[in-house]
């Protein structure tokens, strides 16, 4: 083909189609492989808790929930003293539901209600924001929905600590070894300059166990299970009522539910 | 050159000084480490571990790096070894119920025995003890 003024035309303007059409296809072949890769994301899980503050007795002092897990995961006691201090270490702990839902609570709210003390924990959010931050990945999301830890990678920055919008997360100012009243030899303990906080018990659910609090619970407020399984205890408890989430404002998608 | 004799005198004793621990251990080589296998525990377990003997002493290392990212980040907690027999994958639960004298071993006044015993005599410090605990049954 002689390179004459209309060949080069004509194959500028091919070109120019190409650049059209290469987007255009990659999209079209994009969505071609999301749509076969729907089926691989159905295996994916997404563990979730009800908390039903009708039945769970923490205002009446019950710390079942809290001691079962505490003393599963070797999480040390810092001490009373120390109680309120940046020091302290917790996986599960109370906090009041005008703390815990401070946008739900309004002046006029019962003061029962306003001071109730309910059971708040790491809420496992399907957008976690302590995993976008992680500079070394420690923190990550398993494809089960939990939020786990890899102690061994936790480089002490405490970033995750800054991100997370539940304040779930515990700085190991010390070695926590002399603070843990009976260690418990089937799991590990921290060390100083760690963060961590409530696995969902994921060394118990890999084995096809329930968490150890919502064993623990002897009232039964607790439900646990997988919310992509419309037949699971979490989708069932569910569909019982309301329930609420805290801070779902920010973005996090928490998987902790609370039915008031 | 006049002050010649004195410095090669100088030269040669400070080059011996300095050389002083070479002579000191020449010839002699460190005594290899034993391990105490006579605790009650070892005695009772059987004697092998998940993999023969051999190929765990050469990639032990290997082994526990995978263990570790298969349990905590894949969460496959069972390891099916090549004899086709399958053990929870766990160092606390698993390792250490054999290799005793482990983390609490130190504090009670006994020497840390199985892993620490060839891993000090190398130099290779372990961290594993900051975290992983083991049982005061198996560590006396």
């Amino acid at each position: 083909m002689a390179t004459t003024r209309r060949n080069l035309l004509k194959l500028g303007g091919l070109a120019g189609l190409g650049l059209v059409l290469l987007p255009v296809g990659t999209l079209l072949a994009g969505e071609a492989a999301g749509a076969t890769g729907a089926s691989a994301k159905g295996d994916r899980k997404q563990w979730a808790m009800l908390i039903d503050l009708n039945k769970c007795q923490a205002s009446a002092g019950c710390r079942d929930c809290i001691g079962a897990c505490h003393a599963a995961h070797n999480v040390p006691d810092i001490g009373d003293p120390l109680a309120d201090s940046k020091e302290e270490v917790k996986w599960i702990w109370t906090e009041t539901f005008a703390e815990t839902f401070g946008d739900q609570a309004d002046e006029y709210m019962a003061d029962e209600l306003k001071q109730k003390l309910l059971p708040v924990m790491c809420n496992h959010c399907t957008h976690p924001a302590c995993v976008r931050v992680c500079p070394t990945e420690a923190t990550y999301k398993r494809p089960d929905g939990i939020v786990a830890m890899d102690y061994h990678r936790c480089i002490g920055c405490r970033y995750c600590m800054a991100a997370c919008p539940h304040g779930a997360r515990s700085f190991n100012f010390r070695d926590p070894r002399p603070s843990i009243r009976e260690v418990n030899p089937a799991f590990p303990t921290r060390e100083r300059g760690v963060v961590e906080k409530c696995n969902f018990c994921a060394e118990r659910v890999d084995v096809g166990m329930l968490p150890a609090c919502v064993t623990a619970c002897k009232y039964g407020a607790l439900a646990f299970g997988d919310l992509t399984d419309t037949n699971s205890a979490i989708r069932k408890a569910l569909r019982e009522g309301y329930a609420l989430r805290r801070k779902p404002d920010s973005g996090t998608d928490p998987n902790v539910y609370y039915r008031v | 050159m006049p002050d010649a004799p004195k410095l090669i005198v100088g030269l040669v004793l400070f080059a011996a000084l300095v050389t002083l621990p070479f002579w000191f251990d020449a010839g002699k080589s460190a005594a290899a480490p034993a391990l105490d296998l006579s605790t009650a525990q070892a005695q009772a377990l059987k004697k092998s571990c998940v993999e023969p003997t051999p190929w765990m002493r050469a990639n032990h290392p290997v082994l526990l790096n995978q263990w570790r990212n298969q349990a905590v980040r894949g969460g496959n907690r069972v390891y099916t070894a090549t004899d086709g027999q399958q053990y929870p994958i766990s160092l606390q639960n698993t390792c250490l119920k054999c290799h005793t004298g482990g983390p609490n071993g130190g504090q009670n006044g006994r020497q840390q025995q199985f892993c620490d015993t060839c891993h000090g005599y190398t130099a290779v410090q372990l961290d594993c003890w900051g975290c992983h605990v083991q049982s005061k049954e198996a560590s006396r």
